[in-house]
């Protein structure tokens, strides 16, 4: 269960991103895992709730995505998307596989909201 | 008022990233190997480092080793360790299930790097966080008992794809207990093609040969300019 150390560190990660937008709002923090990454995601759901308790940013929400990953089957070449981290190749049936593109864990998009003119809103 | 998307690609863990790489370059520089153990607690990691260490010590010359072992509570292992005469280390986390690049960053302040040609790291038990911590290390390396399951590099997948060896541990005791050693090396190549396997006993005679030859293998590669690459994470 590492995964409330996973949400403390997204918080933090967005608290020193907005030092260059001073008065923004952050309202949405999306989150890439791959299947390999070996994050739960109910559980990080779990840590975000009480990591943003403690953040200053109370309308903070939490939009994580499971994104699959690619694989390459080493019998007939043909590459597959996988969404699991077992995998036989859909064409030849060959359990010898390759997975790549599958452990990410990062951070991909953070919403805000902003005084229209861009200046400070608190 | 208006709500804006702003560019904002980084890991989630980017700090720890920092940090490991800080760390690999200090191993790089000192001409050091680092290796990260992880396995499930009582899978044989400090067994593995006490046969480890008492046959380095016996080698001539002597290897300068030093070991860094993670627990939740305790200094038991450090204390094992410590007998066979090489720095030790213990790092209490006093509950977090992993090791984080700062804890090593921490523990290693006043050790001369340079001093050393092999770092072990054994990482707290648990066969499932550890994987998402890069500790600027050489290699991971995931041990796993016959006395689990053979179906475990199935169930917990990270760590076997993340690992560059997978040390098949306590094989002496595979006569008493219903383990196919060839399935479970089936299921981790399913999950890590390619991965490199050894089987190993700390108690049986020459039980850690093999493992042996990889760490001098290995050592001997970081020696000859083989670098660390930032491990999947």
């Amino acid at each position: 269960m590492h995964e409330l150390a996973l949400a403390e560190s997204i918080v933090d990660a967005v608290r020193t991103e907005l030092e260059r937008y001073p008065g923004a709002i952050p309202i949405r923090v999306g989150v890439r895992i791959g299947v390999m990454a070996a994050v739960d995601l109910d559980a990080l759901r779990f840590g975000f709730d009480i990591a943003v308790r403690e953040s200053g940013f109370p309308r903070l929400r939490l939009d994580a995505r499971i994104i699959p990953g690619q694989v390459t089957c080493l019998a007939c070449g043909v590459e597959t998307p996988a969404e699991s981290t077992v995998f036989d190749c859909p064409r030849c049936g060959s359990a010898q596989t390759m997975l790549s593109g599958s452990d990410e864990l990062d951070l991909d998009a953070l919403e805000v909201e902003r005084d229209d003119d861009g200046t400070t809103h608190v | 008022m208006t709500t804006e998307q702003l560019t904002f690609k980084q890991k989630v863990l980017a700090e720890n990233q920092r940090i490991a790489a800080s760390l690999r370059g200090r191993y790089q520089t000192a001409g050091l190997l680092c290796v990260n153990l992880i396995s499930s607690p009582g899978s044989g990691k400090t067994a593995l480092l006490e046969k480890t260490l008492e046959a380095l010590g016996q080698e001539s010359p002597r290897l300068r080793v030093a070991v860094l072992t993670g627990d939740i509570q305790t200094d038991n292992d450090a204390r094992r360790l410590a007998r066979y005469g090489y720095p030790v280390k213990q790092i209490t986390t006093g509950g977090t299930c992993h090791l984080d690049g700062t804890m090593i960053e921490r523990h290693l302040a006043d050790w001369d790097l340079n001093d050393l040609d092999i770092l072990f790291i054994e990482n707290i038990g648990n066969l499932v966080c550890p994987s998402s911590y890069d500790l600027g290390e050489h290699s991971k390396i995931v041990l796993l008992s016959v006395t689990e399951g053979d179906d475990k590099p199935l169930k917990y997948p990270s760590i076997f794809f993340k690992s560059d060896l997978f040390l098949l541990t306590k094989i002496d005791l595979l006569q008493y207990v219903p383990f196919d050693a060839d399935e479970v090396e089936r299921n981790a190549r399913r999950i890590h093609e390619g991965m490199e396997i050894i089987r190993s006993s700390a108690t049986a005679p020459g039980g850690l040969d093999q493992w042996l030859t990889w760490l001098h293998a290995k050592l001997a590669a970081v020696r000859a300019g083989e670098p660390a690459l930032a491990t999947k994470a």
